[in-house]
């Protein structure tokens, strides 16, 4: 219903926000219907979060919400009003040194088509965190919301049994 | 998705006020309710932002017992230690459901009120009773994996999708509500409903009632040290139950005292069967036992072409969860290697 939606967007109010990323707020005016995956791709050009299933399914929208990993593509922009997100672009230093979650993944060959890869770098960083998962059924079980189309779930479990200073 | 607008509640009052709104719906978490309106199975006018109310947010002694707020997430829940503590039942169950970025964003007010994963729910090009009444039932010669085998009705198969709720059941936990008429408590057995000829009602809460908070019973401490959670999908993460069990024993020596048995995925709530549990009533714990208890749970099992298979899943998945939690060995979430 196009039309009927293209009336709706003049009759309803955009909301102010302030919203954190990666360190630097913005202020923005947002529809309520507003996805903050939405937000950070098309509005901020923060491609880094990719939009996979877009229903909560594939993991491939993760970042950091006030410091918890959540989908992006299940949040309404302006409900996050005020919050801190870190998106994959944020988690290397600023001098450009990768985080070492970044650099186990490189080092295990822990991806192909990559599409994955920076949800899977969001997921494994909060799994350092959380600071709950130790074995690898543990680490399987952490990060089983995170698909990989092409297959790469050993190397990723190596990646991060890496990182944890737990295996090779 | 729809467009609607968007109201900030301040408080539980000006919530139910907002409520009144036609087609209003409240959202926290939002993990089930944006995913519903992305498919146009929800299409509220107005969303009514609850996540910001004082004082929900909180686990609390009470009487003995544990005061959980409609807004505490699925992750702060799990990991509590009071609850990991006394009711390790629930801590385990809430880890096996959904996926640490879910449990993060979802509330234990919203895990209540979670809809049906059924298929058909889902397409809105096709029929459905609980979507749109008198539309019909393609489940019951269909797809139906997911789908009830106890309860169910010519209207609706469908299948309340929660594990935390399996768990809560059990421990006969109570739902805090709040609305235009007051405040009033609901027992966790009344709060889901059947689907009767009404699918389109999930529960007993009126829509312009709010969850304020769900209460864990202190007696139902005493089933900490013999309780497991036995989840059963087609694959071992992330994935909703064919069959879930939730058993809780209480141990005198060497006898069952008082058992608890919940199921998942077999109803369209999840399913307690008290007429069952009392037959454990002073019993040794072993297989025969057992297996009486899940005959009599399962004998008006009514199965489908696509999941008549269930009802020998879930007689010998209470079998075993009885064993694990007689033995004290609760089913890990991470534990892959089902023995």
């Amino acid at each position: 219903m196009p039309d009927h939606n293209q009336a709706l967007d003049a009759a309803i109010d955009h909301l102010p926000i302030r919203i954190t990323i990666n360190g630097i707020e913005h202020a923005r005016a947002v529809a309520p219907w507003t996805i903050l995956l939405d937000l950070l791709r098309e509005d901020l050009h923060l491609t880094g979060s990719k939009k996979g299933c877009d229903h909560g399914q594939c993991g491939s929208c993760t970042v950091l919400i006030d410091g918890q990993r959540m989908n992006a593509c299940l949040q309404l922009a302006v409900m996050r009003d005020g919050a801190h997100i870190t998106t994959v672009e944020g988690l290397a230093a600023p001098d450009g040194t990768l985080h070492p979650v970044q650099d186990a993944l490189i080092e295990h060959d822990a991806f192909q088509c990559g599409y994955c890869t920076p949800g899977q770098i969001c997921s494994a960083f909060a799994l350092l965190t959380e600071g709950r998962a130790h074995t690898e059924d543990e680490i399987r079980e952490s990060m089983s919301s995170n698909l990989c189309r092409c297959g790469a779930y050993p190397n990723i479990v190596r990646a991060v049994q890496h990182v944890l200073g737990g295996g090779r | 998705m729809n467009r609607f607008s968007y109201a900030r509640a301040a408080d539980v009052p000006g919530a139910v006020r907002e409520a009144a709104t036609p087609r209003a719906k409240f959202i926290s978490g939002g993990t089930n309710l944006i995913d519903l309106m992305k498919y146009n199975v929800e299409a509220p006018s107005r969303l009514v932002d609850i996540t910001r109310l004082p004082g929900l947010d909180t686990i609390e002694a009470v009487e003995g017992g544990l005061r959980i707020g409609a807004l505490v997430s699925n992750t702060a829940l799990a990991a509590h230690p009071e609850v990991e503590a006394r009711y390790p039942l629930l801590s385990n169950t809430i880890l096996h459901g959904a996926s640490p970025q879910l449990r993060n964003a979802a509330s234990t007010g919203g895990n209540l009120l979670q809809r049906t994963r059924c298929y058909y729910f889902y397409d809105t090009a096709t029929p459905c009773n609980k979507r749109e009444p008198g539309t019909g039932c393609p489940a019951k010669a269909g797809l139906s994996r997911v789908h009830a085998i106890l309860g169910a009705s010519e209207q609706c198969i469908a299948t309340h999708p929660s594990d935390m709720c399996v768990a809560l059941a059990a421990l006969a936990a109570t739902v805090q509500v709040t609305g235009p008429g007051g405040d009033r408590t609901i027992a966790f057995a009344d709060f889901h409903r059947l689907p009767g000829d009404t699918p389109e009602i999930d529960t007993t809460l009126a829509r312009d009632e709010i969850v304020t908070s769900v209460t864990l019973p202190a007696d139902s401490a005493a089933f900490a040290a013999h309780h497991t959670y036995l989840k059963l999908r087609d694959r071992h993460s992330y994935a909703f139950a064919l069959v879930s069990v939730a058993a809780a024993l209480r141990m005198d020596g060497g006898a069952i005292a008082e058992a608890r048995i919940a199921l998942g995925g077999v109803a369209h709530k999840p399913w307690r069967d008290p007429a069952a549990e009392d037959l454990l009533r002073g019993q040794a714990p072993g297989p025969e036992a057992f297996g009486r208890v899940a005959d009599h749970v399962l004998a008006d099992a009514k199965g489908y072409p696509g999941n008549a298979f269930k009802i020998g899943l879930a007689r010998r998945a209470i079998v075993r969860a009885l064993a694990q939690a007689a033995a004290g060995t609760p089913q890990r979430p991470s534990d892959k290697h089902y023995s």
